[in-house]
C-alpha cells in the first residue's frame, strides 16, 4: 500500500498510472490535462515507468497509437480533455467497435467556441455514443482509485473496451489533497496483466479492422451494446474487489455505479456528476429541508436501475449539469428522465445547466436549486417530466447582441 | 500416338501472403502491388493499413486476402497506429516476454493510398517520421481516390481530369501540380526513401528489402495505375505504368541518409504526350490550344526535373 501523501490531482493520477505500470503511454499536452503528462514524462525520464512514452504530434495520434499498441497486446494509457478528446473522436469510436482496451483520464474541459480552458462536461458527452465506458471521479482520490478499476473493466476479455476516466479540470487536476496511492505491488495482485482475446502477432496472424458490410455491422454494434451493459456487473464485482483490498468503498449498495449522501427516504434529490457533489455534500450537510444527493459515478453504461433504487419516493429531483445538448436541453437529465420512465415513482424532474466554463457553483446556487425543487414537490401533479430547463447562472445583460437574443 | 504431357493443373496461392480472390478490378495495378509488397516482407510482419481501394477490396469480413498480422482503424491515422504497434514491441522487449517475437525481427509496414499519404494522413505520417519510428511505410500511388469515385487528391497531376476536376468551360481538369512526397519524407531525415514503379515489379520488390534493412522511418513510394480512375484497357496497367517511367513523369530513385545515390537512367526518353494519349483522364488535353500549354507544362517540368536528376543515358 502506498502512503497518504499531498498531491496535486494530475500528479495523482500520474502516479496511480505508474503502479498499472502501461506497455505503451502516448499523449499530447493540453490544458488541464497537461500534469498528467508532464508527471508520466518526468516519471519515464527517470526510469519509474518502464514502458515506451510516445511523444506524439497530436491527440489524434495519441488515441491512433494506443490503437495500434493495444492491438498489439499491450496495456495503454493516455490523457486529454476538450479539443483534445474531440481530435481522438474519430479513432476512440473504432477502439469501441475493434473492442480494444484504452484506459484514458480526462481532465473534464469545454469545447470552442468561445474558447475556454475551463471546466465543464460537454466534452464527455461529446463522445457519449462512441462505445466508451464512461467514469466521473468526485475528488482526487477517486480518480487514483478509478484508473485502476477502469483497467480493470476495460481489460477485462469479456468487455474489451475503452474507459475514460474523467476528474474535472483545475477543480480536481489543480488541487492539493492527501491522497493515497497503492503501489505496483499492491495494483498488480488486484489488476491482472492483460489476456487479450487476439493480438498482431506475426505467428498468427489476424486481420483486424476489415470492412463490415450491412451483413454483418450490425451485429459489431449489437455486441459493444451488450459488452458495455455486461460490464455494469464487472463494474460492481471490480468496485468491490477494490473496497475489499484497498478498503475505499464507493456506492457498493447500488454496484458502484452510483452514491448516494442524505437520509434514504428524503422527498428531495439533486443529482449531479464530478467534483460538484462535494459542494453540494457540504449545502446539504446542515440544510433544513429533507434532500439528498444522488451522484453517478458511472454514465456509460448508465445506472438506470440504480437511479430508479435511489429516487423510489422522492417527489422532486433537480439535475445540475455542467452540460447542454443544444436544441433539448441537458444529457443527463433526458437521460434520468428516460430512465425513470414507467418506473412506479415519477417525481417531477427539474434540469438545471450551470458551472459551464468554470463558473463556480456557490452554495446559495445550490440553496436556491434546492428551493425550486421543493417548490416543484408541493406543485402537487405527479408524473411531470418538467420540460422547461433552467440557467439560473445566466446573465441577461450580456445577451444584448442580435446573434445571441431575437 | 502418345498423349501430350499433363499440364500442372493447378496454379498454387498456398504461400501467398495476398491472396487471390479480393475484390480489385480486372486489370488493378495496386492489387499487383500487394502481392510484391509482401513477397518482399515476407510472413514475419505487421500491416498498418489506411482506409483506401486496397483496404476496401482486401477486407471485408469474413473474408481476407492477408496472410499476415494486418490491422486497418480509419483514414488518416495508419502512421499513428504502426507507431503504436512498434513502440508496443519495443516494450515487450524491454519487459523480456518470452512469449513475443523479438522486435527486430518484425517488419512494421504502413500501407497507405496517395490521398491517405499526400492529403488526410500526412500529420500521422510527420509525425511517425518525426519520432523515428522503426516503420516502413509503403504509399501505393493510383493519383485520385479511387475506391470512392475518382475524387482528385494532392497526387493528382496537373491536368487529369477526375470527379472532383472535371475539365469543363472553365476549367482543364486538376489545376495544381502533383505534390512532392518523397521530397517531404527526405526531408524529415528518413533513413531511406524510393520512388518505384509497378511497371518495374523486382526493382519495387528490391526497394521493400532494402528499405527494411534501414532502421528508423523508410518510404517507399510505388505508382500503380488504376484502369478505372485513369481509363485505360485493363490488360495496359503495366504497360501504362512502364510509359509514365519512360516518359520521365515518374522517376525511379533511391534517397539513403538524404543523399541521392541511384537513379533508374532513360535511354530515349519518350515525348510525356505519349503517355497521356493512353488515357482517358486526359482526352480533354488534346481538343484545345489551351490544353496542348498543359501537355507542354507538363513536358518542360519533365525535362526540368530530368536534369536535377541526370535522369537521361
Amino acid at each position: 500500500m502506498g502512503d497518504r501523501t499531498m498531491l496535486k490531482g494530475d500528479q495523482a493520477v500520474a502516479a496511480g498510472v505508474r503502479s498499472t505500470q502501461p506497455d505503451v503511454v502516448s499523449a499530447y499536452p493540453i490544458t488541464p490535462q497537461t500534469g498528467i503528462v508532464e508527471t508520466l514524462s518526468e516519471m519515464h525520464a527517470d526510469g519509474e515507468l518502464d514502458g515506451e512514452f510516445l511523444k506524439v504530434d497530436s491527440e489524434f495520434n495519441a488515441a491512433s497509437s494506443c490503437i495500434g499498441a493495444s492491438a498489439a497486446g499491450a496495456r495503454v494509457f493516455s490523457a486529454t480533455c476538450s479539443q483534445g478528446l474531440k481530435l481522438m473522436s474519430e479513432p476512440l469510436f473504432t477502439a469501441a467497435g475493434m473492442r480494444l482496451p484504452v484506459v484514458m483520464a480526462v481532465a473534464n474541459r469545454s469545447l470552442s467556441a468561445p474558447i475556454s480552458i475551463w471546466n465543464d462536461h460537454t466534452d464527455a458527452f461529446a463522445e457519449r455514443d462512441g462505445g466508451m465506458i464512461q467514469f466521473f471521479a468526485k475528488d482526487v482520490q477517486e480518480a487514483v482509485d478509478t484508473v485502476f478499476v477502469a483497467y480493470r473493466v476495460a481489460e477485462d476479455p469479456t468487455i474489451s473496451l475503452p474507459a475514460l476516466v474523467n476528474l474535472d479540470g483545475f477543480i480536481l487536476t489543480h488541487v492539493k489533497e492527501p491522497v493515497d496511492v497503492p503501489d505496483e505491488a499492491a495494483v498488480s495482485s488486484y489488476l491482472p496483466d492483460r489476456e487479450p482475446f487476439a493480438t498482431l502477432d506475426p505467428s498468427d496472424p489476424t486481420t483486424m479492422g476489415g470492412v463490415g458490410r450491412p451483413e454483418h455491422w450490425t451485429e459489431a454494434r449489437y455486441a459493444v451494446q451488450e459488452a458495455m451493459l455486461r460490464s455494469r456487473e464487472v463494474i460492481a464485482e471490480a468496485t468491490e474487489a477494490f473496497g475489499d483490498q484497498f478498503g475505499r468503498k464507493y456506492g457498493l449498495e447500488y454496484d458502484g455505479m452510483l452514491e448516494t449522501v442524505g437520509p434514504v427516504d428524503a422527498d428531495l434529490a439533486l443529482v449531479c456528476l464530478g467534483s460538484l457533489a462535494g459542494t453540494v455534500e457540504h449545502v446539504i450537510a446542515d440544510h433544513p429541508a429533507d434532500v439528498k444527493l444522488v451522484r453517478p459515478r458511472v454514465i456509460r453504461p448508465f445506472p438506470a436501475e440504480q437511479l430508479r433504487q435511489a429516487l423510489a419516493g422522492v417527489e422532486a429531483v433537480s439535475v445540475m449539469q455542467k452540460e447542454n445538448s443544444p436544441g433539448y436541453q441537458g444529457s443527463l437529465a433526458s437521460e434520468l428522465k428516460s430512465a425513470l420512465y414507467g418506473s412506479d415513482t415519477q417525481p417531477a424532474v427539474r434540469s438545471y445547466v450551470l458551472g459551464l466554463a468554470g463558473r463556480d457553483v456557490s452554495h446559495d446556487d445550490i440553496e436556491a436549486v434546492i428551493e425550486e425543487t421543493g417548490e416543484a414537490a408541493e406543485d402537487g401533479h405527479p408524473r411531470r417530466f418538467l420540460a422547461e430547463e433552467r440557467w439560473p447562472q445566466l446573465k441577461g445583460d450580456l445577451l444584448d447582441m442580435e446573434v445571441t437574443q431575437a | 500416338m502418345s498423349s501430350p504431357p499433363e499440364p500442372d493443373a493447378v496454379l498454387s496461392y498456398d504461400d501467398d501472403l495476398f491472396t487471390p480472390g479480393h475484390r480489385a478490378c480486372a486489370g488493378c495495378a495496386p492489387a499487383l502491388a500487394m502481392r510484391h509488397l509482401t513477397e518482399a516482407t515476407g510472413e514475419n510482419t505487421i500491416i498498418s493499413m489506411a482506409t483506401g481501394c486496397m483496404e476496401v477490396i482486401s477486407s471485408p469480413f469474413p473474408e481476407s486476402s492477408w496472410g499476415v498480422s494486418w490491422i486497418h482503424d480509419v483514414f488518416a491515422n495508419a502512421p499513428g497506429v504502426a507507431s503504436g504497434i512498434e513502440a508496443a514491441y519495443r516494450a515487450f522487449d524491454r519487459k523480456a516476454s518470452e512469449e513475443f517475437t523479438d522486435h527486430d525481427d518484425v517488419n512494421f509496414v504502413v500501407v497507405a493510398g496517395d490521398g491517405a499519404t499526400f492529403d488526410i494522413g500526412i500529420r500521422s505520417l510527420s509525425g511517425m517520421m518525426d519520432r523515428g519510428h522503426d516503420v516502413l511505410y509503403v504509399c501505393y500511388d493510383n493519383e485520385a481516390y479511387m475506391n470512392t469515385g475518382i475524387q482528385r487528391s494532392s497526387a493528382t497531376p496537373l491536368g487529369a481530369s477526375t470527379s472532383t476536376s472535371p475539365p469543363g468551360k472553365e476549367s482543364l481538369g486538376d489545376d495544381t501540380s502533383k505534390k512532392d512526397m518523397p521530397a517531404i519524407a527526405a526531408a524529415h531525415g528518413c533513413s531511406y526513401v524510393a520512388s518505384a514503379s509497378i511497371g518495374y515489379p523486382q526493382d519495387f520488390k528490391q526497394k521493400i528489402e532494402r528499405g527494411l534493412e534501414h532502421d528508423g522511418p523508410k518510404y517507399v513510394q510505388v505508382q500503380a495505375p488504376c484502369m478505372l480512375g485513369w481509363e485505360f484497357d485493363p490488360a495496359e496497367a503495366v504497360t501504362v505504368a512502364q510509359l509514365a517511367v519512360e516518359t520521365g513523369l515518374q522517376p525511379l530513385f533511391e534517397v539513403v541518409d538524404g543523399e541521392l545515390v541511384d537513379v533508374m537512367r532513360i535511354r530515349d526518353r519518350k515525348p510525356v504526350r505519349e503517355y497521356l494519349e493512353c488515357q482517358g483522364r486526359f482526352d480533354h488535353l488534346f481538343e484545345t490550344g489551351e490544353g496542348e500549354e498543359v501537355i507542354e507544362q507538363l513536358q518542360e517540368f519533365v525535362d526540368e526535373r530530368a536534369d536535377e536528376l541526370d535522369l537521361d543515358a
